[in-house]
């Protein structure tokens, strides 16, 4: 008898046969299909935190107030008629100075200003008014404020490329090296950060470093401003240190680290391509609050005398320089100090705001 | 338990000491390296004045053997006098400061606990209620808030505008706002503490467990959840001690109370060393200590924690 082949039947299997079960090699039906339908485009774990983060009202509105600050901050110290160092009322040809532009209220003017309006002309108010040597206080907040932020940032910046080193060689050398590493940060962690800051800051002002920086780019920044930045490179990178090699020695690990070690990556090269960019949402972070931290550093320094050089403008010096005339200028005090808590702030409810989206040990 | 226990606590022990000693040799060298010295900024002296005034105060010697000498007396707690104001001595200066700040910032701390524990545990009982948000707003505002801005604030607001406290801080009256003020940051801080570890503690099942038995929703909380959601608050007390510390050299510095505070930023602005080193290493040692003596009450009152 001939068996008919029919190309849409499986042959029967026989048992203990090693032939494959072509049962199993059948097309899929179209409800098996259907699984494989992408209910929505995958995301990555950037996306994701963006979208959890946009989602946060008060984060989104505090990440406005920072553009918005730091925009002013940027532009209008170079469009506003009024330079931050230029004490109003003294351009006359006699080099007197005309004690009507001092101690002005808010949209107040000084005579020659008043003169000017009479003969129909235009004058830029003096927003804020201005303070006692007669320089214009919105000019100074904003340069502060600009001050106050780059500061802010650069110090964050030492800050997280000191301890990222530290931390990733710690915590990726493990053993006697890690122990070594981490008693010296244990010991700079316990010591009194303020009262050392304050140490330094003054012995820095007054050492021979300003000699040494003369005409060079530094001179520029200033020595106070300058010290702060060593303090900071000093000090306060062991929390970062910390955090980061907490991180490397969960990462290592991992089976891709032990993959990567397998075929003969080096350990800058692990560390680098492997390591690093695991714990980048936990760097993102705490930088994120290492700023506003940063800027209340400054500003208090400023305030006691230990910020940055005169006649450059700080909030926290502002606020110092406000507090002598209280009792007649209160308003001078108001300016930089709600200034700084704004962004202060701002700062930290947005860094709060980027760790419940990014950090991945708060997720449900 | 009790050996690894003990173990622990010589651990800790030794790092106080090194910690302790990092700071008087930092501030020794440190001071060492300043240019300028503290006869500099007065009149013109002569050669054998100068010779004959650092001769007076050791400062002729070799450096390490200044620095043998000033390990020795730091250890027998001795100071030195102060250079600018003559005729007393760092240590005097040290106590008559300490007699304000000690009173300040110890008040400020009560303060900060007590308040902080009693808003923290009102919060949690009324979770997600209005009286909770509240509470939740001001304490991250304040917690975001640097102090000195918060004191010049209640200065503009009390002292200028209404004149209810005086502005200098001698009288007693002048002291309600610089604790206040000092107390705000550590208040809030421990309120958003206590509030989360007694939400935490109440959804243990020990507490569902006495609530079952039938104990009193009010004896629940005040035998079995606050004593244990104090737990973390203690963790605190050392940083809070801390921050009281160089918080007060601020609100000293604006509401004019003669205390610590005061004392440093004037011995900065004098370069008066002795002043400055004796004051940095008391408040220095203060601080380090009491972060020690937190974390051994810590690791003895809650027996779950591991000794490492």
């Amino acid at each position: 008898m001939e068996k008919k082949f029919d190309v849409n039947v499986n042959p029967r299997k026989r048992p203990f046969s090693m032939q494959l079960d072509l049962s199993k090699f059948e097309p899929a039906s179209d409800a098996e299909k259907a699984q494989q339908d992408r209910m929505k485009p995958s995301t990555t774990f950037f996306k994701d935190g963006i979208k959890r983060l946009s989602s946060n009202v008060i984060a989104m509105i505090c990440f406005a107030v920072i553009v918005v600050i730091a925009l002013m901050a940027i532009i209008i110290p170079e469009v506003w008629p009024y330079h931050y160092e230029e004490q109003l009322g003294l351009g006359d040809k006699w080099g007197s100075v005309d004690a009507t532009y001092k101690n002005l209220k808010p949209f107040q003017y000084g005579q020659t200003e008043l003169d000017k309006i009479a003969a129909g002309e235009e004058v830029f108010p003096h927003v804020f008014g201005t303070d006692s040597l007669g320089r214009d206080y919105f000019a100074r907040v904003i340069f502060g404020a600009r001050v106050s932020l780059a500061i802010g940032l650069f110090a964050s910046l030492i800050v997280l490329v000191i301890g990222m080193i530290y931390g990733s060689i710690s915590g990726y050398a493990g053993g006697k090296v890690d122990l070594v590493m981490m008693r010296i940060v244990d010991i700079i962690y316990s010591l009194p950060d303020m009262l050392m800051i304050i140490l330094l800051a003054t012995v820095l002002n007054a050492s021979g470093l300003k000699d040494a920086i003369m005409g060079t780019v530094l001179a520029d920044i200033g020595i106070n401003m300058l010290s702060i930045f060593i303090v900071f490179g000093l000090l306060y990178w062991v929390g970062m240190a910390r955090l980061i090699r907490g991180q490397v020695l969960s990462i290592k690990q991992q089976e891709y680290v032990l993959a990567a070690q397998s075929v003969g990556a080096s350990t800058g090269r692990i560390i680098k391509k492997h390591l690093l960019p695991n714990c980048m949402s936990v760097i993102i972070i705490s930088t994120a609050l290492q700023i506003p931290s940063a800027i209340f550093t400054e500003s208090f320094l400023s305030f006691l005398g230990l910020g940055v050089e005169a006649p450059m403008p700080s909030l926290g010096s502002l606020a110092s320089e406000a507090l002598g005339g209280i009792n007649s200028f209160a308003y001078l005090l108001w300016f930089p100090a709600l200034t700084i808590f704004l962004i202060v702030l701002s700062f930290n409810l947005f860094g709060n705001g980027l760790r419940d989206a990014f950090d991945p040990k708060l997720r449900n | 338990m009790g050996s690894k226990l003990l173990k622990y606590i010589l651990k800790r022990f030794i790092l106080m000491i090194v910690t302790i000693w990092l700071i008087i040799t930092i501030t020794f060298f440190v001071m060492q390296a300043t240019p300028g010295g503290p006869f500099n900024s007065e009149k013109a002296i002569s050669e054998e004045q100068m010779a004959a005034m650092e001769a007076k105060f050791g400062l002729d010697k070799p450096l390490m053997q200044q620095y043998g000498i000033y390990l020795l007396n730091v250890v027998q707690l001795e100071f030195g006098s102060s250079i600018k104001m003559r005729g007393r001595t760092v240590i005097e200066i040290i106590g008559d400061g300490f007699k304000t700040s000690g009173k300040i910032g110890l008040i400020a701390a009560v303060l900060a606990i007590v308040s902080g524990v009693f808003f923290g545990a009102l919060a949690a009982v009324n979770r997600g209620r209005w009286g909770d948000k509240i509470i939740q707003v001001l304490s991250t505002a304040f917690v975001a808030t640097p102090s000195f801005i918060i004191s010049t604030i209640l200065l503009l607001i009390f002292c200028v505008q209404w004149q209810v406290f005086p502005a200098n801080g001698q009288t007693a009256a002048g002291l309600i706002l610089p604790i206040f003020t000092l107390s705000l940051y550590p208040m809030a801080y421990i309120t958003r503490l206590e509030r989360s570890s007694l939400l935490d503690v109440l959804g243990q099942d020990y507490i569902r467990t006495a609530r079952a038995k039938g104990v009193s929703k009010k004896k629940v909380l005040f035998k079995h959840a606050l004593k244990n959601a104090l737990i973390p608050v203690i963790t605190y007390a050392g940083p809070m001690v801390a921050y009281i510390v160089t918080g007060s050299l601020v609100v000293e510095k604006i509401f004019g109370v003669a205390g610590l505070g005061d004392k440093l930023i004037n011995g900065i602005t004098a370069r008066d060393y002795p002043v400055i080193m004796g004051l940095t290493i008391f408040l220095a040692v203060l601080i380090v200590v009491a972060t020690f003596i937190c974390d051994m009450l810590y690791k003895v009152v809650d027996p779950r924690i591991e000794f490492k």
